[in-house]
């Protein structure tokens, strides 16, 4: 048996005979034509055009439907590519003028812009490039009258190898015969693997040479969690992996139950399930991924993407564009700059630190440098007119820091009204619990905020006094330690007291053994990343808040970490059967 | 007439804000072309749209000469200005 490693772009398990997509470029046949058969060739040329957007036309309402309007988009512009002057205009004009035939014409224009793009040594462009070659290639399928890639053929259910698959072909993929697919290239972010997980066909990229380490017909095992393939594994993997595809493929289905429910105790109480995103592209797959919200934005990558400090005008985009993509209800929570520690800003040139995750990083930062601060402030302000924004503080470690940045933010209002600038008046301004002294001062740090939401990933390294980056003490990165636990009883006992809520929006928030303990203690909203999101929902259907009170009652008695996630398992089943 | 924009998308000018720039580029009578470093490009043509390779922060000329050159004009440097995604 051989394991080939890649990228796990769609989760789910895929067996069967390979097929290999050949990537084979058709054998185009040149003619020069005789002056009287131009025009007859241009007309064929026009038809394939005609036909070929027919077919973009199905399958970008065939996409609409079934994936999102963002991916549909591809295929209005593969129209446009099809419409365009400079392209079959070109075409056109050497079956014209050279006399040639209309594969060699479509071939020769194809090249030449895809040599214009190739050109400019920009892997972004090399992308736009690939636009253009789909396009090609349906239309030259049609000029030979290839109808058929070979995947017709194909009767019962395989896994497909090919070296890259476009967004038309993984659009085109029959679910019924086509039981996963693996790429020799891209990686997690391109457009197959999104449409992969659209379309909950499991799925693996990258994996180099799959399509010539493969053999057509070789049984394999792909395994889209893992992110592995097993050429031709014994029957006794086959075997346990029959078992987990179908616990997988049950499990799928009771989850998908909850995909556009609310997310409710057995016994009533709503709770809010949210999602963690770094940009406009993360936002739209959070709510395809069934997220009420947003709970944690981060803004670093606007700062990290530019060569320079953004402008106020490119931040209110930024934010507007994702608070617009989950309209004027549902919550986005943004949070301010959080720079410095292990994230730095090549421009801003900071000098090197010995300790960076104590030091010079995040709100330290803003209130430090109020020009750069006040301009984000700003940029937030005037987006919340747009949308249900919040704004939220990292790192903040005394009342001192929280009333600094509170008095900025009423200098940006200010300056907003002096300028006749909208904004939302009541936007709801709330700060990271990440620090020990935060936790701890929290009855007294809530009275000027509306809300918190816990950080653990940095919570836990601070209260354990353990670099989170540091394999040799990454035992004492456990937040379910009853220390840490304490620590977020007494946030959301302050933050109740005055009621107020509080979410969390660090990995703990997704794990299925600490949610039974966050709902007993009372936590209100729950900000994950967007594969953990329906099976948090189809946990909590089953959790009953009193019984979970004193499950966590219990759990903060004890004594490590590893006893307390033996009693939740023990006494929530359900955790176990969700864990995929 | 000419006027300089900028754009604002992080992502810079993909696939689809191309496309709507193409559509709304060829809803208008006149000729529209961008000036970026010193090629010209038809706005009306997506693939001169996209091999302008339009990133995040670029400076654009949009020139337009022809019926309606003030409309297109704003319009088209609204919509290169206003994409985000």
């Amino acid at each position: 048996m051989i394991e080939l490693q890649g990228i796990a772009a769609a989760s789910g398990y895929a067996m069967g005979p390979a097929f290999i997509l050949q990537d084979t470029q058709a054998e185009i046949i040149r003619r020069t034509l005789p002056p009287e058969e131009t025009e007859l060739e241009i007309k064929r040329l026009e038809s394939t055009v005609d036909q070929s957007i027919a077919e973009l036309e199905e399958l970008k309402a065939w996409t609409e439907e079934t994936i999102d309007e963002e991916h549909a988009k591809i295929f209005a512009t593969h129209i446009l590519v099809l419409q365009d002057e400079e392209y079959i205009g070109r075409a056109k004009e050497m079956i014209q003028n050279g006399r040639i035939n209309a594969e060699a014409a479509l071939n020769d224009a194809t090249e030449e812009i895809v040599a214009l793009f190739e050109s400019m040594d920009n892997e972004y462009l090399r992308e736009r490039a690939a636009d253009i070659r789909d396009v090609s290639k349906r239309m030259m399928k049609h000029l030979l009258g290839l109808e058929a890639d070979g995947l017709d053929q194909v009767k019962d259910p395989v896994v497909l190898l090919a070296n890259d698959l476009t967004p038309s072909d993984t659009a085109q993929l029959d679910r019924e015969k086509i039981a996963g697919f693996a790429t020799n290239i891209g990686g997690h972010t391109s457009h197959s693997a999104i449409m992969a997980r659209s379309m909950e066909i499991p799925a693996v990229v990258g994996l180099n040479e799959v399509t010539s380490k493969v053999k057509p017909g070789d049984y394999v095992i792909l395994d889209g969690a893992k992110g592995t393939l097993l050429i031709n594994p014994p029957e006794s993997v086959i075997a346990s992996y029959q078992v987990l595809q179908q616990q997988y493929n049950a499990c799928m289905q009771e989850l998908k139950k909850f995909h556009d429910q609310p997310s409710v105790t057995a016994d009533g109480h709503l709770l809010e399930i949210v999602s963690n995103v770094g940009n406009p592209q993360d936002a739209y797959a959070a709510k395809r991924s069934g997220a009420e919200g947003i709970g944690l934005y981060r803004t670093e990558f606007l700062y990290m993407g530019c060569e320079s400090l953004p402008s106020e005008e490119v931040q209110f985009d930024a934010y507007k564009v994702v608070a617009e993509i989950f309209g004027s209800t549902a919550p986005v929570v943004i949070r301010t700059l959080d720079i410095g520690g292990d994230k730095e800003l090549p421009y801003m040139d900071l000098p090197k630190e010995a300790n960076p995750f104590l030091g010079y990083r995040a709100i330290r930062l803003c209130l430090d440098r109020k020009d750069i601060f006040k301009t984000q402030l700003r940029a937030i302000l005037r987006a919340s007119a747009f949308g249900n924004i919040k704004l939220m503080y990292p790192m903040i470690a005394t009342m001192q820091e929280l009333r600094e940045a509170n008095s900025i933010l009423a200098e940006a209002k200010q300056e907003l009204d002096k300028e006749n600038i909208p904004y939302n008046r009541e936007m709801e301004v709330g700060m990271m619990i990440e620090v020990p002294s935060a936790a701890l001062i929290a009855d007294i740090l809530i009275q000027e905020v509306d809300f918190f939401s816990i950080g653990t990933n940095d919570l836990v390294q601070y209260t354990m006094a353990a670099d989170r980056m540091n394999e040799r003490v990454s035992y004492l990165s456990e937040p379910l330690n009853p220390a840490i636990l304490r620590l977020i009883r007494n946030v959301i006992h302050a933050a109740h007291q005055h009621g107020k809520w509080v979410g969390m929006c660090g990995e703990m928030a997704g794990n299925l053994t600490a949610i039974p303990i966050l709902v007993g203690l009372g936590l209100d909203e729950f900000s994950m990343s967007t594969g953990s999101i329906l099976s948090a929902r189809a946990l909590m259907s089953k959790l009953n808040r009193a019984e979970m009170q004193a499950l966590a009652e219990e759990a903060l008695n004890m004594t490590s970490a590893e006893e307390i996630k033996q009693y939740v398992n023990n006494k929530v089943p359900a955790v176990a059967e969700l864990t995929l | 007439m000419q006027k300089e924009f900028t754009v604002k998308n992080p992502m810079g000018i993909h696939a689809r804000p191309a496309g709507e720039i193409v559509k709304k580029a060829s809803s208008f009578p006149c000729k529209i072309s961008f000036l970026v470093d010193d090629k010209k490009i038809n706005a009306k043509s997506i693939v001169g749209v996209l091999a302008a390779g339009l990133h995040h922060g670029d400076t654009v000329t949009v020139v337009t000469d022809g019926e309606k050159e003030e409309e297109a004009l704003n319009e088209i440097g609204a919509l290169i200005e206003s994409i985000l995604e």
